[in-house]
């Protein structure tokens, strides 16, 4: 082989991939926020008429329902799965023997296609047969819980199948940080007569900043992308108060044909997760290349 | 004897800096060329050049008469030992020894015959089957030298090959590489910035800073005639003394009035030399600085000193005194009656001396 | 390492095995949590649908039966078809497989490029690839569906392989490159001198040690491939539907009685493979989630 095409060599292997990552990635995000600005309906035009889809986005309801859930969905799971998580790491950070064997069952909801998670919720909060029926034939004749086709508190049924699939992650996350702190400083700790709960709360927790970043972004960004989950679990509904930004495209894409609001939607949910991922990435790569 | 190894006017640099300025090195056949500094000063990227892993931005490299510009490094007919040993990891001894042969295509039976005699060589056929993990760091430095013998190259390159083992076994794996060097006369430019090493093991050094040669000679003409005083005061050890003095000629010669904290300042004569600039560093080793009790000696000149510290140290004893503002270690013999706060006799031998202009810091004499 | 009862150790054993206890208790209480849909999902479809009218959700099967299991196999409807899983099923790993191999081969070349051969611009390509694993892929969704289009690959399996492996480079180029960084430069440079060239170094020394991440990798590949519902629902049609997607018709299909047994058995059989990759392979799974995220 010449000595010039040896040279080339590693940058002709990783071209593929670039070109590949530049046109599928960032040109495909420049098509879309492109027709997001056009008037394409069933399909896409390509003169600019400006920000009418989304003007059109703002005032829609069902992108109002969409947006606000995006919100109530993404803070309630969040939150819980990391304070779940965060107590179940403690919990399994006390020297169990069978460790092992729990933390498999913690996390296997993980290895789960998220339709399969729906569809497994969708059957016990089933209002006619499932939970609220159980716990009637037990004699608890006025439970209800009828979440799952309530329209004010479908969202909730989402939030309580996704912190069960993902808690399991961010025990596993938060484990591996409690355990990477130094053990001679618990140990000076503890000399001290420092009280285990607090050794936790001043010394370890605040030594895991990086951690819950970290599991905050994961969590952030799978909430984001939710869409086999509301999918499977509800349908969107009912009607539409399920819907989260990602089912709202995906509906005006193919259902509606409405190319240019499921352009702007995608957009949006583009930008949030930009606001997001962008500056933890920035600071990542900096720490790194120190 | 021909010339194994040439580098003519070499710069090298990386974007706007520069890291290797007008380097002129020649070494002949047989030779044991230490590039030795601190950290920072060009060495290894030196060596990374002459084996064609670091491109050069101007200059000429030739190995045995044979232009390297172009060449690759397999090519070059050189072989390389790192400082971390770099074995193949997922390989025996054995394949790490035989991978370049491999490579290059050689027949599996030459490959064999060849890596029993240098495993016998160096005395680590019973490690042949192991993997590098299994082995200790002197092991590992003896099968990264078995890797580069087996290459039989023209020129052998080691990159502070010794920096990563105990002080113990690194004067041990010295030794090795010393009675290799003389048993296969083979030509090694060898990097290190450990000035001892450099020291035993050149026939030839390069004492290098900030990318450019300091000086070029071999470890006697370092050790006695430093050409400024970087040289001076970074080979050898204890480090030469730099003591600063004032020059006045006085006719047959030079007179040096040295400072001193309290007291009439120290001064001495050299009568064969003259037109000094007015200020000069003197560089003396502290064996040239001696007790007057115990040494005699008539081109020696005495003087009368406070002694500051005393270091007994087995079989010489460290005394410092304050001269022109400076700690200056004389070696005396165990026997000295040196006593701290006494006043002494020293002997300063002027035969030895070194002198260095003060402000440029290059040699004068 | 803190153990909760540290305080208690010389001041009552039993109080230590109060503690104790409740730690155990409150674990069991968190694995019953996690198991008890699973429990119900295998219960369920062991029931006939007369028992899971009239009994209650989590009572065992009075009268075990797997016609639940054969119907969600092979009999189930997907839309017009009623051929079960089974045929979305073999759908899947057509897909998953080549998709799995191709790009975490992909990824493992772009590692060892990036993390062991750096030139002017490396980083930049590795960091705008990195961007590219975060995006929320409804952004790409309909000019894929374009360009699927015109090469002539939509609602082909192909175009499915084509587009998890273009979207997976990102992860699968992580991972590689965060292993093969920690390769010592030196060993490059030893090879080099030994002579050999870029492929040769990659497979005589890259390779053989990269067997942990390459485990990683596929495991994590599999699992994501296997388990992804959007690009399927997106980008296939009747005939070439991957399994969550046939899962999904099934389950929520609005023609006849709704068979909960059924539905519960279709999840299952679409949820056994990632499963059994976690169970038998577990540890590593757990390190290509944590090593993806924690990005250390």
């Amino acid at each position: 082989m010449s000595e010039w095409l040896e040279k080339q060599l590693p940058k002709l292997v990783l071209a593929p991939s670039f070109v590949a990552i530049l046109i599928f990635v960032y040109g495909f995000i420049g098509w879309t926020a492109w027709v997001s600005f056009t008037k394409s309906k069933l399909l896409p035009r390509y003169d600019i008429v400006g920000l009418i889809q989304y003007d059109r986005l703002f005032v829609s309801p069902r992108w109002d329902v969409a947006f606000s859930n995006l919100f109530i969905f993404g803070f309630l799971f969040i939150v819980i799965s990391m304070l779940l998580g965060l107590l179940l790491a403690i919990l399994l950070d006390q020297k169990i023997r069978t460790e092992g064997i729990i933390r498999t069952i913690y996390l296997y909801p993980m290895a789960l296609s998220l339709i399969v998670t729906g569809t497994a919720w969708k059957w016990i909060l089933n209002p006619g047969l499932g939970l609220e029926a159980m716990l009637r034939s037990w004699g608890w004749e006025s439970f209800s819980f009828n979440w799952l086709v309530d329209p004010n508190m479908a969202i909730y049924t989402v939030v309580i199948a996704g912190v069960w699939q993902a808690s399991g992650f961010v025990m596993a996350l938060f484990l591996a940080g409690l355990r990477s702190v130094d053990d001679e400083i618990i140990k000076a700790a503890q000399v001290d007569g420092i009280p285990t709960w607090r050794i936790y709360l001043s010394i370890i927790l605040p030594s895991m900043a990086a951690i819950f970043l970290s599991a905050f972004i994961v969590l952030a960004h799978l909430s984001i992308k939710s869409f086999d989950l509301v999918v499977a679990l509800t349908g969107g509904g009912p009607g539409y108060a399920t819907d989260l930004p990602a089912t709202y495209m995906y509906t005006m894409a193919f259902s509606r044909g409405d190319i240019g609001q499921a352009a702007s939607s995608a957009m949006i949910m583009m930008a949030v997760v930009f606001a997001i991922v962008v500056p933890y990435l920035y600071s990542e790569l900096r720490a790194k290349n120190d | 004897m021909s010339t194994i190894l040439e580098i003519k006017n070499l710069h090298k640099d990386f974007g706007s800096l520069n890291i290797l300025n007008s380097i002129n090195v020649s070494i002949e056949e047989g030779d044991f060329l230490v590039l030795v500094g601190p950290s920072g000063c060009g060495k290894s990227t030196l060596l990374n050049c002459i084996a064609g892993l670091e491109p050069i931005t101007s200059g000429a490299i030739a190995i045995d008469g044979r232009d390297m510009t172009t060449v690759s490094p397999k090519d070059r007919d050189i072989a390389m030992v790192f400082q971390s040993y770099a074995l193949y990891p997922t390989m025996t001894v054995g394949q790490n020894i035989t991978f370049g042969m491999k490579v290059r295509g050689i027949e599996k039976n030459e490959r064999e015959e060849k890596l029993l005699k240098v495993a016998k060589q160096l005395q680590i056929e019973s490690l042949i089957n192991r993997r590098p993990g299994q082995l200790s760091g002197g092991q590992r430095q003896r099968v990264a030298m078995g890797r580069a013998l087996v290459r039989d190259p023209k020129l052998f390159l080691f990159d502070e090959p010794l920096s990563n083992l105990d002080a113990k076994l690194r004067v041990e794996m010295r030794t090795e590489i010393k009675k290799l060097h003389q048993n296969l006369n083979a030509s090694m430019v060898y990097v290190t910035h450990d000035q001892i090493e450099a020291m035993t093991l050149a026939t030839k050094i390069v004492v290098m800073k900030g990318g450019i040669v300091q000086q070029i000679g071999t470890p006697s003409e370092i050790y006695n005639r430093p050409s400024n005083l970087f040289v001076a005061d970074f080979m050898g050890s204890p480090a030469m003394n730099l003591i600063p003095a004032k020059v006045t000629n006085n006719g047959k010669g030079t007179k040096f009035t040295i400072a001193r904290s309290h007291g009439e300042p120290l001064i001495l004569f050299d009568d064969n030399i003259t037109k000094l600039p007015e200020n000069v560093v003197l560089g003396l080793r502290p064996e040239d600085i001696g007790d007057a009790n115990l040494r005699k000696g008539d081109k020696l000149q005495i003087s009368t000193c406070s002694v500051d510290v005393v270091e007994p140290a087995g079989a010489d004893t460290y005394v410092l005194i304050n001269l022109g503002g400076k700690e200056v270690t004389a070696r005396l013999q165990a026997e000295t009656a040196a006593q701290t706060g006494m006043e002494m006799a020293f002997t300063f031998n002027m035969d030895k001396v070194s002198y260095f202009n003060a402000k440029t810091g290059q040699r004068l004499n | 390492m803190t153990e909760l009862n540290s305080k208690y150790a010389d001041s009552g054993y039993i109080q230590k095995l109060i503690l104790r206890s409740l730690l155990f208790l409150l674990l069991g209480i968190f694995a019953v949590y996690y198991l008890m849909p699973l429990f119900i999902m295998v219960t369920t479809s062991l029931k006939s649908l007369e028992e899971i009218r009239t009994g209650s959700l989590i009572d065992l099967p009075r009268e075990v039966t797997f016609a639940a299991w054969k119907t969600a196999w092979s009999g189930a409807c997907t839309g017009i078809q009623c051929e079960g899983l089974r045929p979305f099923f073999w759908n899947s790993v057509l897909l998953a497989v080549p998709a799995v191999i191709i790009s975490t081969l992909i990824g493992a070349l772009n590692g060892y490029v990036i993390a062991q051969w750096r030139f002017k611009g490396a980083n930049l390509i590795f960091s705008l690839m990195l961007f590219g694993c975060f995006i929320p892929f409804q952004v790409v969704l309909l000019p894929m569906a374009r360009v699927l289009g015109i090469i002539n690959l939509a609602g082909s399996i192909s175009g499915l392989v084509f587009v998890h492996v273009i979207y997976g480079i990102g992860f699968t180029t992580l991972f590689f490159r965060n292993y093969y960084v920690s390769i010592p430069v030196e060993l490059v440079k030893a090879a080099k001198i030994d002579g050999a060239n870029f492929f040769r170094i990659f497979i005589s020394i890259f390779l053989p040690l990269s067997l942990p991440i390459i485990v990683v990798t596929v495991i994590w590949q599999f699992t994501q491939i296997w388990n992804d519902f959007l690009f399927g629902v997106s980008f296939s049609e009747a005939g070439t539907q991957p399994v969550t997607v046939a899962l999904n018709n099934i389950v929520n299909s609005t023609t006849g009685v709704k068979e909960y047994n059924v539905d519960m058995a279709a999840a299952i059989i679409a949820a056994l493979p990632t499963l059994l990759v976690y169970v038998v392979a577990g540890k590593y799974f757990i390190r290509g989630l944590t090593a993806g995220s924690v990005k250390g």
